[in-house]
């Protein structure tokens, strides 16, 4: 259990930062600093005052370098001009003798956007919170909803419910956020259809409430719903045929205990990593969702900072979604071994 | 001209059709009720042998929705062919829009009734015709098949003229100088959001086939040695098809589908790579196949190789940009940077699931006895990979191939949705859902018509994809 841990952890490790060295490539590609030196310095300035300000901060070095900086293993640069020391651990009139050497996200120094100006960790703590919202009352609409569709499709395989619950898991799974999203915006909150609810999630950070909440929340647990609803669907059909539910029928347990007390734990293992395996499908959701509601979240926060080009944010948001995705395989996997006893590993 | 309702001269019908509609979801919702209740058989047999259906307020429940159903299927028939047949515009939108699609009916019956007729010798695909739920999911996918070739007869007015009058007007509002009607209203800016949403279905059906196709190129070109031979080759495979999993897809449609990246050069670059995969699997297809009469072979990897390779530079390079191989004159597929792009990324987003996916499927397969009877002939590996393991594993690529082109569907809808790649001007559904939203309140068809067409694209595939399952699974 150990060496499959220390190598899940490695491989993880590892894939996050060719991942962040991806992200870092392609978020500081020519072309963008080049917006980035005329968005900080001025739109008109020449081709000439461009490289020398990309020169001035830093810009201007090998790739590997500025990643090792970025990530805090390769000290941060200085440079001297007229007596005065600029680098990238000094903050503007600091004293640089008093200056770290490293400066990374790994010191905790995520920089600063320059759109929001602010330091990117608190405006990725800030947004979290708010998409950790919507996220928990996700899980508290989606979960128990797919499961008992699931369940009830799958302990009679066949049957008219199973027809109909199973038809309603397709149209769920076929029907992307942006899709759901503006369908129940025109029947539930226009005056097209019924106008059930009026407030707008963008008030929902401040203050939540079933008004300004519900849609959002079920744009996104719809699209999962399905999904889930199908694989406990086909995991509960599986148990439902094994040896020991036939035992219990013939020893005359009745089909509701059967289905409780015998069928049930067998069947909600598969659905677990299901659920966790979701989390990096709920982060697109969540990226539409916020989108069209307007929930300044952390996925409006990535396309706002995907469309200013602002690097520094840009690559906190993908650092922190990378890791979101990484921990949740992870989770799954070991969950996977803990709960299901058959599975050994070598 | 008077503004169209949306039955017109059929609204007589309106009332029967309402009553219907409303008992048969008051059936739905009773039997499905009533079903947690219901005795376990389904047929009872009397004492004379003969079979007797189900009594009782289930059994009624259970009769009630299948006549109720098929009441509500004739009514809808009536109106689409009474549109079809009366006058355009004389049967209200719905008859006008039925009236376009004519070609589009007629196309759809001649592939049924031929299906139908010929269904025992067509292999699986004869055999989806005996499940309901497969017939429903191809003639959805069919009908947006047959829009999407006969769009430029039905689309009623251009997808980009603008008329400022029909701006965020209703459905069936008429054009100011008489011409016709705005059969789904006009969008924001006063263009037919009909005509549009009929135009970008073939962006749509274009698209999502295609990169599927070569999505599944790269992912069994890659997946078969890596499943066969395992070791090195498929550590680092696995690795690299992890790691492109592991990338959020809509970060990653940010980091690649935007003007400073067209710039680099680097979709076309990946588009390089990526669309080599085809060429090399047919070669190699073709090589493990005819090996043993080299004249044939030679011959045919040559005509793969010439026009293969003929058409890869002409569909990679363009004249004037990074990758400019051929000569203009010379380049055959003009295809826009942006449109490729967004066809390279979807490709890349997707050929890592197809890999694990027959990888998967190979590490299963190459167990079993007749793979080691090949080796055992003396049978060269791509010979068992490509000729005795791969047409083993096509049941379940088949039905993944369906439920790809529905995810690829999502997929560009997503960017559309983002405004990435895809000029703002084109008609495909994606786009038109981003600038339809933003007006929710003062309009909301603009949105809503193609969100529904994407949304029944979408359904029709996955339905297809679980009557190819059901039906595979009965060999």
């Amino acid at each position: 259990m150990l060496m499959f841990l220390l190598r899940r952890l490695a491989t993880m490790v590892l894939t996050a930062l060719c991942l962040t060295l991806i992200v870092f490539y392609l978020t500081n590609l020519p072309p963008n600093l080049e917006k980035l030196a005329k968005s900080e310095a001025g739109s008109r300035i020449t081709d000439a005052e461009v490289a020398s300000w990309l020169e001035k901060n830093g810009h201007a070095r090998p790739l590997l370098v500025r990643y090792g900086e970025w990530l805090g293993v390769v000290p941060g640069w200085t440079r001297e001009e007229g007596g005065v020391t600029t680098g990238r651990c000094i903050a503007r009139g600091a004293d640089p003798a008093a200056a770290p050497g490293y400066c990374g996200v790994l010191q905790g120094e995520w920089g600063f956007s320059s759109v929001f100006k602010d330091d990117v960790s608190s405006i990725i703590a800030t947004r979290l919170g708010l998409t950790g919202l919507l996220m928990f009352w996700v899980m508290v609409v989606m979960v128990p909803v797919s499961l008992i569709v699931g369940v009830l499709a799958g302990m009679r395989e066949g049957s008219k419910l199973d027809r109909s619950l199973s038809t309603f898991s397709i149209a769920t799974t076929a029907t992307p956020e942006y899709v759901s999203g503006v369908i129940l915006i025109a029947v539930f909150a226009t005056s097209m259809g019924w106008k059930v609810f009026k407030g707008t999630a963008t008030s929902a950070m401040d203050d939540i409430t079933f008004d300004n909440f519900f849609l959002p929340v079920l744009t996104i647990a719809l699209y999962g719903t399905g999904y889930i609803a199908r694989m406990t669907r086909a995991s509960m059909t599986e148990v439902m045929t094994a040896q020991y539910i036939r035992t219990a029928r013939l020893k005359g347990v009745s089909f509701r205990n059967v289905v409780i007390k015998h069928a049930l734990r067998n069947a909600l293992i598969a659905p677990f990593t299901v659920i966790m395996l979701q989390f990096p499908w709920l982060l697109n959701g969540v990226v539409i969702v916020e989108t069209l509601f307007n929930y300044k979240g952390f996925g409006w926060t990535l396309v706002a900072a995907a469309g200013n080009n602002d690097i520094q944010l840009l690559l906190g948001c993908s650092v922190v979604a990378v890791f979101v995705v990484l921990v949740t395989q992870l989770i799954s996997d070991i969950g996977y071994v803990f709960l299901n006893p058959r599975i050994r590993i070598s | 001209m008077e503004p169209l309702t949306w039955t017109g001269s059929l609204s007589v019908l309106n009332p029967v059709t309402l009553a219907v509609a409303a008992f048969f979801a008051v059936a739905v919702v009773a039997q499905i009720a009533l079903a947690f209740f219901a005795p376990d058989p389904s047929v009872q047999s009397g004492p004379d042998g003969r079979l007797a259906a189900r009594g009782g307020a289930f059994g009624a429940s259970e009769r009630a929705t299948r006549w109720l159903f098929l009441a509500l299927l004739a009514l809808v028939l009536v109106y689409l062919v009474g549109g079809a047949v009366l006058p355009f515009g004389a049967a209200g939108i719905t008859g006008a829009i039925s009236k376009l699609l004519v070609p589009v009916w007629i196309s759809l019956a001649v592939m049924f009734v031929l299906s139908f007729r010929f269904k025992r010798r067509l292999g699986l695909y004869g055999k989806l015709f005996d499940s309901t739920i497969g017939m429903i999911g191809l003639a959805i996918v069919m009908f947006w098949v047959f829009v999407a070739v006969f769009s430029d007869t039905i689309a009623t007015a251009d997808v980009l003229s603008q008329i400022s009058q029909m701006k965020n007007k209703l459905p069936g509002t008429p054009v100011p100088d008489g011409s016709g009607w705005y059969l789904l209203g006009g969008d924001h800016l006063g263009r037919d959001v009909f005509s549009r949403m009929v135009e970008g279905s073939r962006i749509v059906i274009v698209i999502a086939p295609f990169a599927t196709v070569f999505a599944f190129m790269v992912g069994i070109t890659l997946g078969l040695p890596a499943g066969y031979y395992g070791g090195m080759l498929d550590t680092g495979l696995s690795f690299l098809a992890n790691l492109i999993l592991a990338f959020p897809v809509i970060l990653f449609f940010y980091l690649l589908v935007t003007p400073e990246i067209v710039q680099t050069g680097m979709p076309q670059y990946l588009a390089v790579v990526l669309f080599l995969f085809p060429i090399i699997f047919l070669l190699v297809l073709v090589n493990s196949r005819f090996y043993v009469m080299p004249g044939l072979r030679n011959r045919l990897v040559i005509a793969i190789a010439v026009v293969g390779g003929y058409l890869y530079l002409s569909f990679v390079g363009e004249a004037g940009t990074r990758v400019a191989i051929l000569p203009e004159a010379l380049d055959l597929i003009h295809m826009p940077a942006n449109m490729l792009i967004v066809f390279v990324s979807v490709v890349f987003v997707n050929s890592p699931t197809v890999f694990r996916i027959v990888r998967g499927l190979v590490l299963d397969i190459k167990t079993r006895d007749y793979v080691a009877a090949g080796q055992t002939r003396g049978e060269r590996p791509w010979y068992i990979m490509i000729w005795e393991i791969l047409p083993n594993a096509r049941g379940p690529l088949i039905v993944d191939f369906c439920l790809r082109i529905g995810y690829t569907t999502i997929l560009l809808g997503t960017l559309g949705f983002f405004g990435l790649g895809l000029s703002p001007e084109s008609p495909d559904w994606g786009s038109t859902i981003n600038a339809g939203r933003r007006l929710m309140t003062v309009a909301q068809h603009p949105a809503i018509v193609p969100a529904l067409a994407l949304m029944s694209l979408v359904l029709g595939l996955n339905l297809l994809a679980d009557g190819l399952r059901e039906e595979s699974l009965k060999d």
